[in-house]
Formats: C-alpha cells, structure tokens, sequence
C-alpha cells in the first residue's frame, strides 16, 4: 500500500492506500470514477482499457497505478480540448458513425490518437499495425480506418 | 431461492419462452407494406402540463375487436408502444427498445420523425423506462425490433403531423388541403405563413385525433431521412467516454461484486474459506448463495463484496471452494466429436423429413457427393463481460436494477420470481450494452447481482470478469452434418441426403440452435430428399447466438451445394439458380418466408457487383454463397488468395441484401460490415472444447477475435423495396464462411469442411 500522486487529464489526485500491484485501469474506474476506459479482458489482449501515459499508448489493466504516478495520464474523457472542443478523431468517428455497441471504442480512440501524434498521414498498413491491439467485437474496424484517415487528412488541412 | 440442484427441464423451459418471444416474428408476416404487419395502431391524447401534445400510442394484434369503450380483455390492446412529445420544450421521442449496437435507439425514431415531417436535427431522442404497459414488448432479438414497430410508428408519425396540419390551419383560417408540412414547421404556401411544430403543439392538443389505420402514410420516393445515413443519437456520448454502459454504474456507497461459480455448470458449493476471504484488505463479506435451480437465472456460487473491483479481483485468488459436482456437466468434446464422428457414418435416430426416394437416387446417380461437415462450440464473447447493479431498498421492499439486458421486461420477472418481489416493486433502468449477440437475452447477471444485493440491502454492482463470461456462456451449439448428394448426367442435382447430429440436454429436445426446420435446408428444393437427426447428450448450457442455427447451418449446406455443383462441373451461380426455380414463397401465405425471387435476385446482384466469371489475379479466386434467415435474403461473394495451402487472404466480401425498405442506411452499412467480420472472426479460429464439464478457453489468448490487419473491404448493396424493412442484426452473418471457404476450394483445391478453420492448419492473414 502507498500514497500516490497521479496526474490524469490535466489534474493532480493524492490517492492513499492504492494497493502496489492495482491496475491503473482500476484506479481510473474505481476511485476517480473515470469509467469511460473500459474493462474487456484484464490480460492486455483487446486494448478496451488504453490510456495515454507520457503520451504513448499502454494497456491500462496492465500498468501498476505506481509506475504512473509521475508521467501524465491521458484518458478518453481527456481526449477533447479543455473548452470541450472534440478531437479531430472523436469529430471523425461521429461522422463515420464507427460506433455500434461502442463498448471497444475508447480504446480505439485513444490508440488512434497516439498513432496521429507520430503520424501526419498514416497509410492503411501504418494504421493496422497500430491498431491491431484494439479488438471490437461488433467489427468496426473498416469505418475506423476509415475515420483516421479522415482525421489525418482534416489535421492537415487545418495546418497547411 | 430455496430448491437447490439443478431443474435441467425448468431451464430448458425458461430459454424456451426466450425463444417464443424472440425469434417468433410478431406478425409471423411482416412482409408487405400495407399488408400483413398490419396491427392497428390507437392513439391516446394527453395534454402536457405547460401545454402541448403527447401521443401515447398502442399496439393491437390484427383482427382484434375495437372496443370503443376501451374495455377490451387482452393486455396487450391497451399498451402504448412508444412516446412522441412536442411542447415548447421541443419534440422527444422515446426509443423504448434495448441497444446493443444495433442501431435501433436511433433507426426507430426515425421512422417517426420522418412521417412527422421533423427535422432530425429537432429531435431528442431519450431512452425510455421499462414498463410493458406503457410500451408494450421491450427487447432486443431475433432482428424483430424494426419489423415489430414500422407500421405503428409511422402512423404515430403521421397522425402528430396531421393533428398540427389542422391546428395551423385552424389558426391561419385556411383550408388544411392548402397546408404542408417541412422540417418541424406548417407552411401555408400562398401567404407565406409559417409556424413551428413546437408553437402549434398546444392547440394541436386540443383537437380530435385522427384515425390511425386510416392516416395517410408517406409514399417511399417522399421519404427525406428514411434510407439516408444518419449517426447515432449516443455518438457524441460515446466518444467522449461518458458513462452509458452497464459497467459504468457508480452510486453511493456502492459495493463490487464478484459471483465465483462451479466451472463445470450445475456443481455446486460444498465448502469455502469464507473465514479466510472475509478477513482480507478492502472486502466487506463473502457468501454463499445456493441458486434456484434454474441454469438461466441463479446458479450456486460464492459472493465476494468488495470497496474496489480490485480488491474482488485479488481475494479471488486467494478463494478455496470445494465443490459438489454431483448432477453437474461433464461434457467433454474430443470425446463427444470421437463419438459424432461414427455415429455420422450410420443412419440418423429419426427421420425428421423427407420426400421421393433419396436412397435410390444415391444408388443410381451418375454422380455422387459425401462429406463430413462440422462446427464446435463458441462463445458470445461480446466485449463487456456480463454486468448489473442493484440496490434493494430493504425499507421500502423495492429493488432497483440498472441491467445492460436484451430482454429488461423479462429480467423484472426473473428477479421478481427469484427473490418473491412483486414485479411492481422492481426498478430496472435500461442501460446501453457492450454488445448482445443473444447472450443477453439471458439475465443471469441480474438474477445474480439481485440476488446478492437483497441481502447486502446497499447498492452493489456486479462485474464478471472475462474468465467468468466465457466459462459461464449461453453457447452456439456445435453440431456434425453428413452429407450425401447427387446429380444427373445434365449436372442437375437429384438426391440430397442430410444426416444432422446435434445434442440434446434433456433427452427430448435438441439444445437451442439444433433446431434445423426442413425448409431451412435447401437441400428440399431438390427432387429426392431426406433429413434425419441424432442428439447426442451435452449439458452445458446452450443459447442464441447471432442468427441461431443459421450461422453454422450455412456453412455446412452452403459448402455442400458448392460440392455438388463442383462434381457437376456447372457454375456455381447458375446451380443455385436453377435450384431456386420459379419465383414463388416457399411458404404460401407466409411473407416471412424464402421467395426464390428475391433469392435470386440478390444472388444475381452480388455476384455481377463482385464481378463474377471476370478474370482475376493469380491465385485469386471467387466464392458465392447465399441464406435465408430471419426474413432476409443475402448473397456474398468473398474473393481470397491462399497462400501456402493454408494462409488465407480474404480481400474483400461483397454483400447482397433485401431486407425491404431501409431505415438508416449508415446504420444498415454498418451491420453488414460488422456481420462479415465477425462470421470471418468466429469461422477463423474460435472454439471452446470442453474438458470434465470445464470450459478451456477462458479469454481472448485463447480464443481470438479477428484483428484489424485480417479484415477484408466490404461492400454492400441493398435491394431497396416496397417491402416492409425486416432487422439486420443477424442475416449478414450465416453466408460469410461458406463464401470464403467455397473461394478457398476454388483458390487451391482444398475443401474446407470444419469450423473453425484453425483446425485444419488454416489462417486468415
Ligand atoms: S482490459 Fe486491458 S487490454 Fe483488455
Ligand atoms: S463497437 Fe462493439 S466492440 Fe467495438
């Protein structure tokens, strides 16, 4: 047991008694009611709990809430800018209407980001190869392909 | 919650009314537009608080006596299906039915909004509360949920407008013949006036209703937002993270449970170190529950109650539970295939149909097929494992539920049957599932989480881990086809001979999903033809899984009819084809039924979208296949490479489809895709194989969901009709794995004759 200082979207928590071996993934769930990362599969199999942490992409039910304290967490609800403005991505998954049951999807979301902060203009294999820990039962892996694409290609409108 | 042991007959029987009131079309015919699904609708009129205009309108089966007095006996006349609200406040519609991904929160207030003439971007759409005699049924199977509401809904639709077409021209002193109607306004063209639904509701209220069954309906060319692409209503909600599913739940002073359950179904607790469990960090109790007998609602098990899901999760690990296996599966699967597979060289246990004189068309035909087809056992795998939270309020002797349940009306009855509540005590708020694919339509979560929460009296949200999901699964049944054919020296076939084996819990009645009606083999089409049945024993629970019986049954007739067609050196196309004969119901007077028509003419426009016969690249190869399911009629074409002899490239699956009208074509689209990659996903390497009555497989290591890099382009074409819209949960799905594996048969020369695939060596890359 210890007390960590965590910090998640931009804000500071002290959490007392966080057990050594807990999760990241329930620390977020259970204690900070941050319940939009999700619980799929507890093994770092189906990527339903993806969070960012330091800004890379990591299983959060994988990840002691220890070895986060010191690196900043980013999670879904922390994905939109501060004003509420979406994500380029979270714009382009409404859009493409990915979702169908939408259980898998922050998760997809958070990957999909970490892949567009290293890549401008990422190609079909560059978005498979990041993706391909992210597994969505209800098969919306086409229209999420497809909104990255178009996130990608607005990003860059928007900047040149 | 006394009766301890296993009822196998009780639970046999509660799937069974599952099964009635899922995968029973309501009508039985929802086929034609104007005709068959046609239960009149009534309104009731209700003037809002504030002003405005409610419409509360009720379902009643066809044929049924008008009471004008409203005193009618059926409980089912009076239930209002769903809510349209206008007032100043805005227009709201209630989407009563559960989502599980399907799209219906958002395709079945369409339909409202598109007789009322709103704009989509008007209406709010909220999930309703559960209460049948509000809404009549509310469930989400068996592809019904679209079917059931088309009628009513549009006229609930269309009366609201008609009503506010009149107050306008009340208003405006006009004749209502010179008013119409666009984007939530009344427009009087010659003066220039307008005025907003939301201005008009008030006065509108105040005016007779009009006739329901007789209300003019929209002619299809008028529809503006029916068959067009619009997101879902929860989208923005999704991505963002916020909290709509069962999982998400967080009261007050909320406890987390575990449920630990006997891994070979029906065992039950002999012992535990409850002492042990209760003394450690974070948990707040530990007990035993003894189950009711029922392997549908409760089983016995151990509650674990924690301050934090972890805590749960840890002091699982450290429980020791000795358990009573008596009476309890001992299903074992290599031994069950070992016996299968001899048991198919023989003739069936009973005949379930047949017509001409198969045995003597085998014996004289020129030609003739055999194989050995076979499916395992799967998992639902939906990606929330099962979930519920429950609160008894002990003081008040009522319980409230928030369930991700496909059957809510049905889980009140469960709990209410379970705990001796009256079902009028019971709370059950309808919360968005993580998917349903069938399993769903089982509430033994919230049986479970109910159960432990009547003794806590605190809230408690029940979360199963992965592990539990699929060790303790409602499963597609596994099942072995032996499979005879002939065909004459013109390549026409002849005889059809089909030996299903199949399981059977109860000694009586095969498992859900062994259930294989005569019609459902096209095999019946042909001149000679014989069905027989053997049920080999097999106790772990079976259930619905997406398109139930079809989704296996596909594979091992659709890969057949290519054998035969293969011997017979004919296209495949044309065989089916000549197969389906004359356009004609199969079943006269059941528009529910297969019209070879419409089989055909997917058929035909899938394989011309797919290009089929045209040349392909090296090592490239077409498969084609069809099925009927769930009133849908659906044609693929997968095109695939093999490499190796066993690395399969699947590069794209063209889909055909006529499920009549369609609601939200973006929502349409998305099924379709979905059905392809989870029929490649399931047909790929899933299965659970069954050890002393234990699951093997417990999470996805083992049991893998297709990926990302593995999914092929799909494209879908809609034959877009005058027929009523019939759901698109499920039909997608059965045609996919015949398609491929007949391609991969054309590809490389290997047949392909056992799901999954992983079996025989083979990958999907
Ligand atoms: S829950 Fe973490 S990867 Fe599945
Ligand atoms: S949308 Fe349901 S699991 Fe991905």
């Amino acid at each position: 047991m210890s007390t960590l200082r965590l910090e998640v979207n931009g804000q500071d928590h002290i959490l007392e008694n966080v057990p050594d071996d807990m999760p990241l993934l329930w620390v977020l769930r259970d204690r900070l009611g941050l319940v939009g990362t999700r619980y799929g599969c507890g093994i770092a199999e189906c990527g339903a709990c993806t969070v960012h942490l330091g800004g890379s992409p990591v299983r959060a039910c994988q990840v002691p809430a220890r070895a986060a304290a010191g690196q900043p967490v980013t999670t879904i609800e922390g994905l939109a800018q501060p004003d509420g403005t979406l994500h380029p991505l979270q714009q382009a998954w409404i859009d493409h209407d990915v979702a169908q049951c939408g259980y898998c999807q922050s998760g997809q979301l958070m990957s999909a980001a970490a892949l567009l902060a290293r890549h401008q203009a990422p190609s079909d294999a560059d978005i498979d190869a990041a993706m391909a820990g992210n597994l969505c039962r209800c098969g919306t892996y086409l229209r999420i392909r497809r909104a990255i694409h178009d996130a990608a290609g607005r990003r860059q409108a928007i900047e040149t | 919650m006394s009766a301890p042991g296993v009822d196998r007959h009780r639970g046999t029987r509660s799937l069974q009314t599952i099964a009635q009131a899922v995968l029973t079309p309501p009508e039985r015919c929802p086929g034609l537009a104007v005709a068959r699904l046609d239960r009149r609708g009534f309104l009731q009129l209700t003037g809002l608080a504030g002003g405005g205009l409610m419409l509360a309108f009720s379902l009643r089966p066809a044929g049924a006596a008008t009471d004008p007095a409203g005193a009618t006996a059926d409980r089912d006349t009076l239930a209002p299906s769903a809510y349209l609200r206008i007032s100043t406040a805005g227009i709201l519609i209630h989407a009563t039915q559960p989502e599980c991904g399907q799209g219906v929160k958002t395709a079945m207030p369409m339909i409202i909004a598109e007789e009322l003439d709103a704009a989509w971007s008007d209406v709010e759409v909220r999930q309703s509360w559960i209460s049948e005699a509000d809404f009549g049924r509310q469930f989400a199977g068996g592809s019904t949920g679209i079917p059931r509401v088309w009628l009513p809904m549009r006229r609930a639709g269309a009366v609201a407008r008609a009503m506010l077409l009149a107050a306008a021209a009340e208003r405006w002193g006009v004749a209502v013949e010179e008013c119409t109607t666009a984007n939530s306004h009344v427009l009087h063209a010659s003066s220039g006036r307008r005025a907003a639904y939301i201005a008009l509701a008030e006065a509108a209220a105040h005016l007779p209703v009009p006739d329901p069954d007789h209300i003019p309906l929209k002619s299809r060319e008028a529809f503006r937002l029916l068959g067009t692409r619009i997101t879902g209503v929860d989208n923005t909600a999704l991505v963002t993270g916020q909290p709509l599913f069962g999982s998400d739940q967080q009261l007050p002073d909320m406890l987390h449970a575990a449920y630990v359950k006997c891994p070979a179904i029906g065992g039950r607790v002999r012992s535990a170190n409850l002492d042990v469990i209760r003394a450690l960090p974070g948990i707040e109790s530990a007990f035993i529950l003894e189950g009711n007998g029922d392997l549908t609602e409760l089983k016995p098990g151990i509650a674990i109650l924690g301050r934090e899901t972890w805590a749960v999760m840890q002091a699982r690990e450290a429980l020791e539970v000795e358990w009573d296996e008596t009476g309890a599966a001992r299903d074992d699967w290599a031994e069950t295939r070992a016996q299968a597979l001899r048991l198919a060289e023989a003739a069936g246990a009973e005949r379930l149909a047949a017509h001409g004189d198969t045995a003597k068309a085998l014996a004289e035909a020129a030609t003739t097929v055999e194989a050995l087809y076979s499916y395992a056992f799967v998992a639902h795998a939906q990606l929330e494992p099962q979930t519920c939270t429950a609160w008894y309020h002990a003081d008040e002797g009522r319980m409230e539920l928030w369930a991700p349940t496909q059957t809510p009306q049905r889980a009140v009855s469960n709990v209410a049957g379970l705990l001796g509540l009256d079902e009028a005590a019971i709370t059950l708020h309808q919360l968005r599932m993580g998917g349903g694919f069938g399993r769903r339509l089982v509430n033994d979560p919230v049986c479970e989480a109910a159960a432990i929460a009547y003794r806590v009296g605190r809230p408690v949200k029940l979360q199963w881990t992965r592990e539990d999901d699929m060790r303790h699964d409602y499963l597609r049944a596994g099942g072995f086809h032996a499979l005879k054919g002939a065909v004459d020296p013109e390549g026409r076939a002849v005889a059809w001979q089909n030996h299903f084996i199949t399981f059977t819990a109860d000694g009586r009645t095969p498992v859900f999903g062994g259930h294989l009606q005569p019609t459902e083999d096209l095999g019946h089409l042909i001149a000679n033809f014989r069905l027989e049945r053997t049920q080999l024993p097999w106790l772990s629970p079976c259930g619905f899984w997406r398109a139930p019986g079809a989704s296996v049954f596909a594979f091992a007739l659709q890969g057949f009819l290519h054998e035969l067609s293969t011997a017979a050196g004919r296209d495949h196309l044309e065989f089916l084809l000549e197969i389906l004969g004359e356009p004609r119901w199969l079943e006269p007077d059941n528009t529910w039924a297969l019209h070879t028509g419409r089989a055909a003419d997917v058929l035909k426009l899938a394989a011309a979208q797919a290009g089929w016969g045209r040349p392909l690249p090296e090592g490239h190869a077409l498969g084609l296949a069809f099925y009927f399911s769930h009133a849908a009629h659906v044609a693929q074409v997968a095109e695939v490479s093999v490499e190796d002899g066993q690395r399969i490239r699947v590069h794209e699956v063209t889909v055909a489809c006529d499920v009549g009208q369609i609601v939200n074509l973006s929502g349409a689209e998305n099924q379709s895709e979905g059905s392809v990659i989870d029929g490649l996903s399931a047909m790929a390497g899933q299965q659970l194989t069954h050890e002393q009555g234990r699951v093997r497989e417990s999470n996805f290591d083992r049991y893998p969901l297709l990926r990302m890099p593995q999914a092929p382009r799909v494209r879908t074409h809609f034959i877009q009709s005058d027929w009523a819209p019939t759901g698109l949960g499920e039909p997608v799905l059965p045609p996919v794995a015949p398609a491929v594996c007949n391609a991969v048969y054309t590809a490389c020369g290997r047949r392909i004759r056992h799901l999954p695939i992983s079996q025989d060596g083979f990958t999907l890359v």
